[in-house]
Parts: C-alpha cells; sequence; structure tokens
C-alpha cells in the first residue's frame, strides 16, 4: 500500500523504531527564540551537557521585542533579561542568532521560510506551537515544550510517538475577496478546536494548490488552532520557485539532487488516511471570530450566535461565557461591531503579500476616527521590502502606524496591549481571554478585512467600503 | 525527575472547557529565566475574582485538578505546566487536552490521566459536593478512586513507565547515542546548515 506525504516524510527520519516505545525521530532544523529557550540552556548547562549541532539551530528573537523604537534600550527589564539571556546563551553555546537591529530578525516563522531555512520533506521543531507554519513546505513542523527544546538541543532528536494522518480536501475556486485566512477559519469552525488533536494533516485539492506559499503558510499555520500536531501541503513548482536563491538553499547540483528528492514528497495514489475531510471553497466566505477560540466563527455577512444555537451542552456554556467576555448580545450582525484596534501582522498575516493586500485596501482612504492601526511586518526583512516598494506610506498616509518586525499585540508581551475591555480585528491566530492585552477583545480576520474594518471603524469587507 | 508511582489529595473541580495555556498562564507572566515562581500566574485573569473555585478556603492544599474538556490547548508553553506543578498540582484528570500540554507535562512528571467525560462529571459532582474528599490516583494500576466511585485512566505505556522510573528522557535516548551516528552519516550532503551564517545580498 502506497504512502501519505507525512508517513514518507517521518519514515526518512526514524534513527530508531522499538515496540511500545515512541519513535526516535531525527531533527533537521531546531528554531528557538527568548521565552522558550532559556530554561532548556539552564537544563543542559546543569546536566553538562552541550548542543550536539549547532549549525541544526537558528535563534531569533521575536516574542517580546519592542516594536516601535528597536534602537532604544529595552524598557521593561524582565523582557530585557530574557533577550540578554538569549544572546548569552547563543554565544556560550555557539549558535547562530539574529538580535534585534538584524535585518534577518523577525517572527521565527516567518524568517525560516524567508531565508531559505525552511525545506521540504525536513522536520522542524520549535518551542512555539505555530511550528505547523513551515509545513506549507511539506516539511513535518511542530511546536514543542521547553523539556523537548533541551531534548534537542542535547541529542537533535525527538521522542515522537506515531501520529494518526488526515487529510483536508479544499476544492474549487475561491469566491472572490476570500483569503486563505477564510478558509482556515472555516475549516476550524467545522471541526471545532480539539477535531485534529492526535493527527497530521495534510491540506490538499485544488484550492490549495492554487494558493500562494505564503497562503499556505496562513493555512499550516493555524493547524494548532484545530488541535493537529502539525500541517502540511505537498512541495510543487510553486515551492522550488519559492525557495531558489534563498540563502539557505542549495546549489548546483545540490539544487538538483534536493529537487529530485522533494519531487518524490508526494501522497501515493493508493495511499489511506485514517480521517479525511472535504470542504468545498465555492462556498466559502470572508470569516471573523466572534468568541474566544478561534472554532467560534462565522461568515462576516451572519450575525453573533446565541448559546442556545448549540446543541452540545458544552459548546452551549462555552458560547455563554465567550459572549460575556466579548461583550455582545446574540443576534447583532457582525458588521456592526465597532472595534478600537486593528492589528496586521504575526506569524499568520505578517508576510509581504499580507501588507501588500492590506496596504491596497487603506490606499487613498483613512482609518477611522478613534481607531488605531497596527501594522507590524513579520519580519525586518518584510519591513525592509514594503518601504522599498512605498507600503509604509500608503499606511503611514492613511493614519496607520508603522512598526518594526516582532509578535507585538499577537500576544501582548511587549508593550502593544489592548487595555481592558478594548476591542481589536486582528489577523493573529488567537482570540484566547486576554491574549491581546487582560480584558481585551479580539476578532480573528484576514488581512483584507483587517484593512476594511480599520477604514469603517466596525467590522467590513473590502467591499463594503465601497457600497 | 521524581519518581511517580501513588498519589492522594483533595481535588479542585474547573468546570470550564477550552481552558487554553494563556488562561492557564497569560503571556505577561512568562519572563522569568526558570522553572519556578511561576504559581503566581497561575489562572491569573480569573484569581482576581474571589469566586474563582482556586480562591475558595476550602479548596486551599488541593493537588489534583479536575478541568473541562480540551484543557491545555493552545500555546506550546511548558510553564503552564511549571505554573500548575509551582501552585501544588500532582494530577490532572479529564476527558481531551492539547497534546503539546499533555507531551510537556509527561516530560514534567504531572500525571495526566484521562477518564472518559461522564467519569470527570461524577468526579466534579462528588468533590463539589464534599472538598475533603480524598482522591487517590495510583499510576501502577492506572486506577482512581474518590469515595465510592473507583475507575481506570488512560495514560500511555511509555509516560507510566518513564514517570514510575523517574527517567529523564535525555538520559534514555543518549542510550542510543550510536543509532543517531550512524542515522547522521547517511544524512544527504546537501540538507541545510545554519553556519556560516548567510544572508540575502
Ligand atoms: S506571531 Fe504570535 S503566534 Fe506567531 S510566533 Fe509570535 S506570538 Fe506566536
Amino acid at each position: 500500500m502506497g504512502k501519505t506525504l507525512s508517513e514518507k516524510v517521518w519514515q526518512d527520519h526514524v534513527v530508531r523504531s522499538a515496540d511500545g516505545e515512541p519513535d526516535l525521530l531525527y531533527i533537521d532544523l531546531q528554531l528557538a527564540h527568548e521565552v522558550t529557550s532559556p530554561q532548556a540552556f539552564d537544563g543542559l548547562r546543569q546536566a553538562g551537557r552541550r548542543v550536539r549541532r549547532p549549525e541544526l539551530t537558528m535563534i531569533t528573537e521575536d516574542h517580546n521585542t519592542p516594536t516601535d523604537d528597536i534602537f532604544a534600550p529595552v524598557a521593561d527589564p524582565v523582557s530585557k533579561l530574557q533577550l540578554d539571556t538569549v544572546r548569552a546563551n547563543a554565544k556560550e553555546f555557539g549558535l547562530p542568532i539574529h538580535s534585534l537591529g538584524d535585518i534577518d530578525q523577525g517572527v521565527v516563522h516567518i524568517i525560516g521560510p524567508q531565508l531559505g531555512l525552511t525545506q521540504p520533506g525536513m522536520t522542524i521543531v520549535c518551542g512555539d506551537s505555530h511550528t505547523a507554519t513551515h509545513g506549507a513546505f511539506g516539511a513535518i513542523a511542530f511546536g514543542i515544550g521547553t523539556s523537548e527544546v533541551e531534548h534537542v538541543f542535547a541529542t537533535q532528536t525527538l521522542q515522537q510517538a506515531k501520529l494518526k494522518t488526515m487529510a483536508v480536501n479544499v476544492n474549487g475556486e475561491l469566491p472572490e475577496g476570500v483569503t486563505a485566512k477564510d478558509v482556515i477559519l472555516a475549516i476550524i469552525a467545522k471541526v471545532g478546536t480539539g477535531g485534529g488533536q492526535g493527527h497530521i494533516v495534510e491540506y490538499r485539492g485544488s484550492t490549495i494548490e492554487a494558493l500562494s506559499m505564503e497562503g499556505r503558510m496562513t493555512i499550516c499555520n493555524m493547524s494548532i488552532e484545530w488541535g493537529a500536531k502539525a500541517g502540511l501541503v505537498a512541495p510543487d513548482e510553486k515551492t522550488f520557485a519559492y525557495l531558489k536563491d534563498r540563502p539557505y538553499a542549495p546549489q548546483g547540483a545540490d539544487w538538483d539532487a534536493a529537487v529530485a528528492y522533494w519531487k518524490t514528497l508526494r501522497t501515493d495514489d493508493d495511499a489511506t488516511f485514517d480521517v479525511e475531510i472535504d470542504v468545498d471553497a465555492t462556498q466559502l466566505a470572508p470569516f471573523v471570530t466572534w468568541g474566544t477560540n478561534p472554532g467560534q466563527g462565522v461568515p462576516l455577512s451572519a450575525t453573533v450566535p446565541a448559546p442556545e444555537d448549540f446543541s452540545d451542552p458544552v459548546d452551549r456554556v462555552a458560547a455563554e461565557k465567550a459572549l460575556e467576555y466579548m461583550g455582545l448580545t446574540a443576534g447583532t450582525p457582525m458588521k456592526d461591531i465597532k472595534v478600537d484596534t486593528v492589528f496586521v501582522g504575526s506569524c499568520t498575516n505578517g508576510r509581504i503579500e499580507d501588507l501588500r493586500l492590506a496596504a491596497s485596501i487603506v490606499e487613498g482612504r483613512k482609518v477611522a476616527d478613534g481607531v488605531r492601526m497596527l501594522i507590524v511586518p513579520g519580519s525586518q526583512r518584510v519591513r525592509q521590502q514594503a518601504m522599498d516598494e512605498g507600503l509604509d506610506k500608503i499606511f503611514t498616509e492613511a493614519g496607520a502606524d508603522w512598526r518594526f518586525a516582532g509578535c507585538s499585540m499577537c500576544l501582548g508581551m511587549n508593550p502593544d496591549q489592548l487595555k481592558p475591555g478594548e476591542r481589536s480585528a486582528s489577523t493573529s491566530n488567537r482570540n484566547f481571554e486576554g491574549r491581546q492585552g487582560k480584558g481585551g477583545r479580539t476578532h480573528l480576520v484576514s488581512p483584507a478585512v483587517a484593512a476594511a474594518t480599520a477604514v469603517a471603524g466596525h467590522l467590513a469587507s473590502p467591499a463594503d467600503l465601497n457600497a | 525527575m521524581e519518581k511517580f508511582i501513588q498519589h492522594t489529595g483533595t481535588a479542585l473541580p474547573l468546570r470550564r472547557s477550552n481552558v487554553d495555556t494563556d488562561q492557564i498562564i497569560p503571556a505577561v507572566y512568562l519572563k522569568r529565566i526558570t522553572k519556578t515562581g511561576f504559581e503566581d500566574g497561575l489562572f491569573a485573569a480569573w484569581r482576581q475574582d474571589p469566586e474563582f473555585i482556586l480562591n475558595k478556603p476550602e479548596r486551599q492544599g488541593a493537588t489534583i485538578l479536575i478541568p473541562g474538556p480540551e484543557f491545555g490547548t493552545g500555546s506550546s508553553r511548558e510553564h503552564a505546566v511549571w505554573a500548575l506543578q509551582n501552585y501544588g498540582f500532582k494530577v490532572i484528570i479529564g476527558s481531551r487536552f492539547g497534546d503539546i500540554f499533555r507531551n510537556n507535562a509527561g516530560k514534567s512528571g504531572l500525571l495526566v490521566a484521562v477518564v472518559p467525560q461522564d467519569v470527570v462529571d461524577r468526579l466534579w459532582d462528588a468533590t463539589e459536593a464534599d472538598p475533603t474528599l480524598e482522591v487517590t490516583v495510583d499510576l501502577e494500576s492506572k486506577t482512581i478512586s474518590a469515595g465510592d466511585i473507583s475507575t481506570g485512566f488512560d495514560v500511555d505505556d511509555y509516560t507510566q513507565y518513564r514517570l514510575l522510573n523517574g527517567l529523564d528522557d535525555i538520559g534514555v535516548t543518549l542510550t542510543h547515542e550510536d543509532d543517531i551516528a550512524a542515522y547522521e552519516a547517511e544524512r544527504p550532503s546537501w540538507k541545510v546548515t545554519t553556519l556560516p551564517l548567510r544572508t540575502q545580498d
């Protein structure tokens, strides 16, 4: 019987396999950042261990770096301590790092693909749950905890029990104005936040094939939001074209050898998945969340649901709590919901394509009175590219705030936070209670909806601006 | 890591589903560089409410947490496990958990005991009715007993074995160093390396 893509990649990384034990998998690349690494380095130090393969490691600073003035000293003493610590650790253990002020610094899941470090057929881990982003290239990539980070540093392997396989088949042409973000929000609303637990998911079908690499990354990025361990897309000519001539892409004869291998990374026709889900792309619409988990979403044209709409008692209670936290009344049209803040950025939608899309919508328009719009590029390189294209001017002329790269308001670890009761439309991936600041209320949206919302002052699609 | 064989303690029934790791410990509390001291951030947003169950006088000293389904979803932060442990929890009993959280817990010696949701419901009822009810979790036999409730729970065999013996994962893996070296010898030479640093010109 044939194999699925993820089974092929998995098999190529098994160092050791024994009954009743998880497989020991070789890890091709470990990415690290300042928040989830200090305790791992501490563990190594205490045990007198080294990093086994420093050259299979890349570190960046992103989670709590400031994005307003990166050249001023970091004001928050604890953030500063973490940054100082990660730099000292990189030095002590001989690991490559892109620090604040470096052109290749940025959100860990943005810089990997951009530098060409992320390649098909790899195993990639990071102490960060959105590591599945790299799966867009046909890699098995997933988030791990700090103990596992330490384990990979010490052994370049990870103990990992086999996972079940799932296919999400998305077919058909996306209607005008519907983006990759809407596709994944709709999938999560359909299957629920736990729907993917214990699975590696392959996103496939004509819709996925038609997406750009950026769009595929947006989809894979949110795999964890419905519980999947990892999400991946089979590499194709688009993948190879994206990688060609990136700094870390193989060159010359190596490139040919690599591409020859990458081309074998497809699910065989006679392979079977444990679970398959079908999505009709032609029926999708711009999607937004109304609640406090990414599964609580509806089409933008819909109204806020009522707890009674849910038959499962657990969902009903969750909806009640979410509505209370979000300060929303059932039956309210989503488009009547006013926002205070619009955040464009994060590893979900902080790439150049996202900024171009948002800029095309705010161009020649103004951000509504009383709304602040933050544009936070995913990396310094993206920022530079956007400035070369003049996007920064478009944003600042519209009244938006143009920032340096980092995670910023995606998780509110740096000074960019919502105040209690404030409401945002955010292109990030999590609308959890307090995620963007204590008491803050988050609506997850695509970059197109984010930009239109900034102009309208309430949740809106670009089409609404012309109405 | 300390061995985990059996534990008896009082419980904290937490009737909430989808308690993600941002709720267990918000990001602003993640700034330490040690594995201790995270108890302050545990359930930080809810802690300010004196009615929140963790604040109830009769729940002080509880060591077994019984949350609703989809506990520990979201962010990979192992700080969620440390915060629970720093606060004093030894066991989490529930029906469904985020994968990364469950993994992290196993690595740090916090037992995640999986039972069907109807067992959770019965444990909720019993421990809400009597906050002093002692709950015993036995890892060797994979059983939970509390008053007249007696039930099995799931934990994978490998995690059970490691917890019972207090084994450190890295130590176990390093006994297979030869296998790792043999694998490395076969890796294609074109596989990516990050050193020396490269950049776009
Ligand atoms: S942008 Fe947000 S989701 Fe992505 S790595 Fe940073 S904090 Fe995590």
